[in-house]
């Protein structure tokens, strides 16, 4: 119900996708990494419809978090998550404070977003999503600038949320929290797809597209600039 | 909160109706329905419209500084009202003088929504609207270096600074229509600009058109602020300040300011205009008070109260 096809974007002249073919499915958690300028954002975006060009879900079904979401205003955490019913169109008062419970914030609904800590506002971000009830998920790094102990309640929800048959494709950086959470990981370098494999077997790929000298050789390890 | 506010509102309309140059007597029928009511009137829809503008506005460019009169669509409708001064069209024909202003708005927001074209973002709208206010205050500034006497240069000076003496009927029935489709048109958007208040990304994921939700403020803002121009000049700060004022009483949610931001408005620029007309008693005047020079007097150090409030 939602992924790309052979799909090439370029922005601003240059190509950050190149022929990429990606469709994650329900009940499953994937994790998109790679480095920086990989076009993972990018493929994110794809998939949510905001690229030119390409179709854009039904709001209701997809619910897309970007990387550092932030209110200009001073929303309280409960009319953030309210958001969520937008593409609903209605008001309904139970999916929103089951989001809210669900991302653990219930006691902080009447708090402004910007009273609260970092994390606490990445997980009023997330309620919002949650309150659309969708099917797919599409979150931009949510566990960045996290403590690991928050990041890890975070990755455990998505686990979670993935397992109860809905679809979570989420950016993350942490190569660890993927390998640990996710069933499926997709690793991006330079705009392609360069593996994609069940988390058990990602590592070396993985570390591969970071630039990190990991293939027989068990043992992580960094690769200087030098070559050493 | 908006019945508080609703009754406040019907007692200075009152208070407008009743209150001539200082004295608050049963007025003639006369000078009720021939001077003060007009008046009142456009004193309120005025406010109204430029409360409702800023207020959508602010929220749909994510910007706490946004202003009806940031679009430039208030200088173009003065430089209407200057063109017609200046071709001396007003003299036998004083309506030509607010439909000029009205021709003008429609012109600046054509040009308006030509230069942002088919954009769908915030910054290029501003740019479009910085663009056209440029435009209309070099024309300005040329209409008057090129003004024929200097009582024509007072006269359009004073025009610009806005006031409400004198207004007819006739200016209600003429900026009454384009005033009240224009806030029908923005008291529609809250939804979007709830939405928008995380960003156009989050905005475009929950389903909002962006690039339409951006077209129909800058239209809304046209109808409200040109037509409000067109009849009472500028008069600035009204809908920058509504907004500001209403966020500690309403919580900041977009959407939830725009119905309270019209009555605010009105309250605001009627109770202003009554100071204008007390104003004579209290002040050794020989002209009098423009009305958007009280309402920036007032505004500012309103805007800097607020300011202090908001600081951590």
């Amino acid at each position: 119900m939602i992924g790309l096809a052979d799909t090439t974007v370029a922005l601003g002249g240059r190509t950050v996708l190149h022929g990429v073919s990606f469709a994650p499915r329900p009940g499953e958690l994937v994790a998109l990494c790679g480095p920086n300028g990989a076009g993972k954002t990018t493929l994110l975006r794809a998939l949510a419809g905001l690229l030119p060009g390409l179709p854009a879900p039904d709001p209701r079904r997809v619910a897309y978090v970007p990387q550092g979401a932030r209110s200009t205003w001073g929303l309280t955490v409960g009319q953030i998550a309210a958001l969520g019913r937008i593409p609903h169109r209605d008001t309904m008062a139970q999916p929103v404070t089951e989001a809210l419970r669900q991302c653990g914030i219930l006691a902080l609904r009447d708090v402004r977003v910007d009273r609260i800590s970092g994390g606490e506002a990445r997980r009023a971000m997330l309620a919002r999503a949650f309150a659309t009830e969708p099917d797919v998920f599409l979150l931009d790094e949510p566990t960045a600038d996290l403590d690991p102990a928050a990041a890890h309640d975070i990755m455990r929800l998505l686990r979670g949320t993935a397992e109860t048959g809905r679809t979570v494709v989420a950016v993350l950086h942490a190569i660890d929290l993927a390998m640990r959470y996710a069933h499926r990981v997709v690793v991006l370098r330079g705009g392609r797809i360069v593996a994609d494999l069940p988390a058990e077997h990602a590592l070396p790929a993985a570390a591969a597209a970071f630039g990190l000298g990991y293939g027989s050789d068990p043992t992580p390890r960094l690769l200087m600039p030098d070559g050493r | 909160m908006i019945r508080g506010l609703a009754v406040l509102l019907a007692a200075i309309l009152l208070l407008s109706l009743l209150l001539g140059d200082g004295t608050v007597a049963t007025p003639d029928w006369l000078i009720l329905t021939r001077l003060r009511l007009p008046r009142t009137v456009l004193a309120a829809l005025v406010g109204g419209g430029l409360g409702l503008a800023g207020a959508v506005l602010q929220g749909a460019l994510r910007n706490p500084l946004a202003d009806p009169g940031l679009l430039g669509i208030t200088g173009t409708a003065g430089l209407g009202s200057v063109v017609v001064f200046y071709w001396g069209l007003a003299q036998g024909f004083p309506p030509a003088l607010p439909a000029g202003g009205l021709a003008g708005a429609a012109v600046g927001a054509l040009a308006l929504l030509g230069f942002a074209g088919r954009a769908a973002s915030g910054p290029a709208l501003i740019l479009a609207g910085v663009a056209v206010s440029a435009l209309s205050a070099a024309l300005l500034a040329l209409a008057l270096t090129l003004a024929p006497n200097p009582f024509a240069l007072a006269e359009i000076t004073f025009w610009l600074l806005g006031g409400l003496q004198d207004r007819t009927l006739l200016h209600v029935a003429l900026a009454a229509p384009p005033i009240l489709l224009g806030m029908a048109v923005l008291l529609r958007l809250g939804p979007a600009l709830d939405a928008l208040s995380l960003g156009e990304d989050t905005a475009a994921s929950l389903g909002i058109p962006i690039g339409r939700t951006l077209r129909l403020a800058a239209l809304g803002t046209a109808l409200t602020a040109g037509a409000a121009a067109a009849v009472a000049g500028g008069i600035g700060f009204v809908g920058l300040v509504v907004p500001h004022l209403l966020r500690p009483l309403l919580g900041e949610r977009p959407g939830a300011l725009l119905p309270a931001s019209v009555l605010t408005g009105a309250i605001l620029l009627t109770a202003a205009d009554m100071l204008v007309r007390v104003a004579p008693l209290l002040l050794p005047l020989s002209q009098t008070l423009p009305l958007g020079v009280l309402t920036a007097l007032l505004g500012a150090p309103f805007l800097v109260v607020i300011a202090r409030k908001a600081a951590p």
